[in-house]
């Protein structure tokens, strides 16, 4: 990069309001960004800390209701804020090309994808429909599509999600942009997918030299992608800086905060749990006096940090472009690690809970195909669950670990009786549940198995009171009758998930993600469980607001003793609470084991691929990088050997295509199901490497 | 967070619920198109509750046959909307007649309502075979044409109040099955339902208390459509002869019975199809109010 060269984009205090019936709300405050050509810029946040306003504006693609209240957007030498909808047609798609999250919803599903490419070059510049069809091939090539022809020639829902954001990528970079907004391009889609993606993307400065601007909540993807990055919180940029220099010193609390809510390989849950921000963030029009953060901030200091707003200064002794919002930066000491109190004790195992043995789940599915008749092939089997093996102890957590379409959420189902399984047990307390039906379980076995939901917006019923949500499950489980008995009991369990009482009687839509989220972990609870399935509970939540979750999920075990079945598909996360960990693909159990022995050799070569792919926040640990090639098969048509042979990375030969492999003990409890010999797995390296504390220089 | 705060157990009833009904109703005042049609439906219901009080007439006595509107009646009084064929006051034959209306209309469309909800939850909740049979069999009601489907129910059950309510929920409740068919089909995944059938809640439970109240916008919106609709039946019905028998008042009876005379007379049959109009109006804006209204946050 060439600092004398002139920056493609300047935004100079920049100033974004909404207007609604409430009034105005400011939503982006006194913003500057400077991208030089072929520079990176990471802009993170939370949910509603205004980065994809920002985004918006650069497009000037505001909405009825929104508009620039003051500063400029340079590109290029030109105010973008001042041109004409004419001249902004011509530089959006050919200037500037703007990535969203969802690629489904970036595709139109009725026309090929070679239209809808062919359609940027022809737009924007005069050249004749084979060149651009020829282009738009080459593109798809470059953005590492295989067999592009085929794939011009497809509709959107014939290509995978993978697959599908490579081409909205390529369908940015065709008509050569000299800026590309990426507003959390990866979200949507499976690790193992998404690191492909990210390789792919940071590459892509490097061959086109464009200049990008990557949005994204989550700090791991920055760090591998970017080159600066951007800190917003609550509509302003409160840290700015390079990667090496952010990452290592972060100086602003919020920044910090952020950090220290994130399970990295550093954290432990019982020597180093994760330390949640408190609170939660403020709406635009509730924003406090002062300092936005000082009221979730641990350095707050009063009659400093509440009066005047102010700017961003660069910080001393730091790197020349570190720039922080906040007054007390240089007091504070982020490096002294203040645990002491919050070490706790590792829970004792108790007796085997559940065993699960050989269990398997089929769906059928009907094929009324002509063809399907004449075969006599009118039954399919969708093998959601393949012979699943594992087995839980009391106060354990285990995890399960897989992407989309694994099973994991089909195992969940048979568990809590909404799906009979199709052959093997479950044993619950030593009595095989596996085909008893919700409706035919006893209220007994009903509420020692209970499940916390995943989507927080749905788990409760919008049209019924928290309290009257929470007493139906007491009543239902009869644990208590009597009215003011049941009212005393919600009142108990509001307070277990550190909710003010008087939630009682609000309605869902007045709680915030997180609230509903505890409200279902209470739910759960209700009637004191022996065995708590939780699918992907925080997965929905913004970082501060899952760390606070994930920790009283584990405070609530604890003190319950509760054995915690925790779906997911974040190995970070799992690798942080889970005691022991079953990593599953395509419907079998691929590895098991306890957390230390799936987390280093022998790996399962997936086990492998999927600790590559978890983005890590922390600059200083090195990952061996494993990219797989391809997607996720379809459950329909599984391959004949093992499930993973179309991806792996060490195949060995003919063997993998065609047998399922055994499943090889290497220990007790854990096991391993790949042909390659223990002997070969165990000579491979760990893939993630973490420096020693003495190694670590941001102790300096 | 202050753990300690305390909250008292409040009085749970059906006062309390009906006043918040009220307060979500008070909304509406934000969309002028939605007010506009509350009014005109009011007014129609103080009409008829009030009918005794204001009809300056009785509505079945002949006193004056082919008077104009605006004359003077023998016996003192003035027709303001004039005297049908048989003299009789239209003013108070159309007031009498809204009680008709309002009574048998809404009365038609919640049964209709409460037999498409019940067909609908359990179709789209169970799926499979009685989804497949209620499906069908709201199929074939569909396929005929509405008018015709009238015309066998009442000729073989025979015209009267209730009959009219029996045919109209016949041929409405396979339509309303539809939607909430649909409307289950989405919210049957959601995950309070999941967690309801986990904590082992009865079927009817789910259907009626989980899912029920969550399909209430589109339902509401779509009742007020109906009740329109359903007020045009009625009067259809009345025109063909297979409404409410003779002599009660019945506005769409009051059209057919002077239709012969209309080139002369349009009064007689004027001012009973700007009633039905107006209150269909009204119901038709109260609708899009309360569309309006619901779109909102």
């Amino acid at each position: 990069m060439n600092d004398n060269q002139e920056p493609v984009l300047v935004c100079k205090d920049l100033s974004i309001s909404y207007y609604t019936r409430a009034g105005e709300i400011p939503a982006v405050v006194d913003f500057s960004l400077t991208v030089k050509p072929g520079e990176t810029i990471g802009i993170v946040g939370e949910s509603g800390c205004g980065k994809s306003t920002v985004a918006m504006a650069i497009m000037q693609y505001m909405g009825a209701n929104g508009g620039i209240t003051g500063g400029s957007i340079t590109f290029k030498g030109r105010d973008l804020t001042t041109l004409s909808e004419n001249e902004l047609r011509k530089i959006r798609g050919s200037e500037i090309s703007m990535i969203y999250q969802e690629p489904f919803a970036s595709l139109n599903p009725s026309l090929k994808i070679s239209t809808q490419l062919m359609e940027v070059p022809l737009a924007h510049e005069n050249i004749t429909k084979e060149e651009a069809r020829n282009r738009s091939a080459q593109m798809l090539a470059d953005v590492k599509i295989p067999d592009p022809e085929r794939i011009m020639e497809s509709y959107p829902h014939q290509l995978s999600g993978g697959q599908q954001q490579r081409v909205v990528i390529a369908m940015g970079l065709l008509s050569n942009p000299s800026l590309l907004l990426l507003d959390e391009p990866t979200t949507a889609l499976d690790v193992t997918v998404e690191a492909g993606i990210v390789d792919m993307i940071a590459d892509i400065s490097r061959k086109f030299g464009t200049s990008q601007i990557y949005i994204s909540h989550n700090l791991g993807l920055i760090l591998e992608t970017c080159d600066r990055v951007f800190v917003m919180y609550s509509g302003e940029v409160v840290e700015e800086g390079t990667i090496k220099s952010l990452f290592t010193w972060p100086k602003h609390p919020y920044t910090n905060g952020l950090f220290s809510c994130i399970a990295l390989p550093t954290t432990d849950k019982n020597a180093a749990p994760l330390k949640p921000i408190r609170g939660q963030l403020p709406l635009p029009f509730e924003r406090p006096q002062g300092c936005y953060y000082w009221p979730r901030c641990d350095h707050y200091e009063k009659g400093l940090c509440d009066q005047e707003h102010f700017k961003m200064e660069f910080v001393e002794d730091g790197a020349s472009d570190h720039r922080v919002r906040c007054l007390r930066y240089k007091d504070i000491d982020h490096s002294a690690l203040d645990s002491g109190d919050s070490i706790r004790e590792k829970l004792e195992i108790g007796e085997q809970v559940l065993n699960v043995d050989t269990m398997k789940k089929y769906y059928e599915v009907r094929d009324n195909s002509l063809k399907a008749l004449f075969t006599g092939k009118t039954v399919r089997h969708v093998k959601a669950n393949e012979e699943l093996n594992f087995t839980a102890h009391g106060s354990e957590t285990v995890a399960i670990v897989g992407e989309s379409g694994c099973g994991k959420s089909t195992f969940a189902k048979v568990l809590m009786g909404l799906e009979a399984g199709t052959g093997g047990e479950i044993r619950f307390n030593d009595k095989d549940i596996s085909n008893i039906a919700v409706r035919d379980r006893s209220t007994e076995q009903i509420r020692s198995v209970q499940m916390v939901f995943q989507n927080p917006f749905d788990t409760l019923n919008p049209s019924h009171t928290i309290g009257g949500q929470i007493s139906r499950v007491i009543r239902q489980f009869g644990v208590e009758n009597d009215k003011e008995k049941v009212f005393n009991k919600v009142m108990k369990l509001l307070d277990i998930v550190k909710l003010p009482r008087d939630f009682y009687y609000r309605k869902p839509r007045q709680l915030s993600g997180g609230q509903k989220q505890r409200i279902g972990i209470a739910r759960a609870f209700a009637g004191n469980p022996s065995l708590v399935i939780a699918d992907e509970p925080v997965s929905a939540l913004d970082v501060s607001v899952a760390a606070a979750v994930t920790e009283l999920l584990m405070d609530i075990q604890r003190e319950h003793k509760t054995t915690l079945l925790f779906i997911s598909h974040d190995l970070s996360v799992v690798r942080y609470l889970a005691d022991r960990i079953v990593v599953m693909y395509l419907g079998h159990i691929v590895e098991r084991g306890s957390t230390e022995e799936v987390f280093s050799p022998p790996y399962h070569p997936y086990t492998e691929a999927l600790l590559s792919a978890v983005p890590i926040a922390d600059p200083e640990i090195t990952k061996r990088e494993i990219v797989l090639e391809g997607d996720v098969p379809s459950a329909m048509k599984p391959p004949k050997g093992c499930p993973f042979c179309t991806r792996c990375h060490r195949r060995i030969g003919d063997i993998c295509d065609n047998e399922l492999p055994l499943e090889m003990m290497v220990a007790d409890r854990h096991a391993i199901k790949c042909h390659i010999p223990l002997k070969e797995l165990s000579k491979i390296k760990p893939v993630i490497r973490i420096p020693d504390e003495a190694e670590r220089v941001h102790a300096q | 967070m202050t753990m300690e705060s305390t909250t008292e157990m409040r009085p749970a009833g059906f006062g309390a619920a009906i006043l918040r009904a009220i307060k979500s109703f008070g909304l509406l005042r934000e969309s002028w198109i939605g007010m506009a049609g509350a009014f005109l439906v009011l007014f129609w219901v103080i009409v008829a509750i009030f009918a005794p009080l204001i009809s300056p007439f009785e509505p079945n006595t002949t006193i004056q046959p082919f008077a104009m509107p605006g004359m003077t009646a023998a016996s003192g009084g003035t027709f303001w909307l004039g005297t049908d064929h048989l003299g009789r006051d239209i003013l108070s034959r159309i007031i009498w007649g809204s009680r008709t209306v309002l009574f048998y209309a809404p009365l038609a469309t919640l049964c209709a309502y409460t037999v498409g909800i019940l067909m609908g939850l359990v179709a789209g909740y169970r799926g499979g075979l009685i989804d497949d049979i209620l499906s069908r069999i709201s199929d074939i009601i569909l396929s005929f044409p509405v008018l015709v489907l009238y015309i066998i129910v009442i000729a073989t059950i025979g015209a009267s109040g209730f009959n009219i309510v029996i045919a109209i929920t016949f041929a409405s409740a396979p339509g309303i099955m539809r939607i909430v068919r649909g409307l289950v089909l989405d919210l049957r995944n959601r995950d309070y339902v999941a967690a309801a059938q986990t904590r082992g809640e009865t079927e009817w439970r789910i259907m009626l208390i989980e899912i029920l109240p969550n399909a209430r916008g589109p339902l509401i919106v779509d009742a007020c459509l109906r009740l329109g609709y359903v007020i045009i039946m009625i009067g259809i019905l009345g025109f063909l002869g297979l409404g409410l028998p003779p002599p009660d008042p019945d506005w769409g009876g009051m059209v057919n019975e002077t239709r012969q005379m209309a080139m002369a007379f349009p009064h007689m049959t004027l001012f009973p199809c700007i009633a039905i109009s107006s209150l269909i109006l009204g119901f038709n804006l109260l609708a899009d109010g309360l569309r309006e209204v619901s779109l909102r946050d």
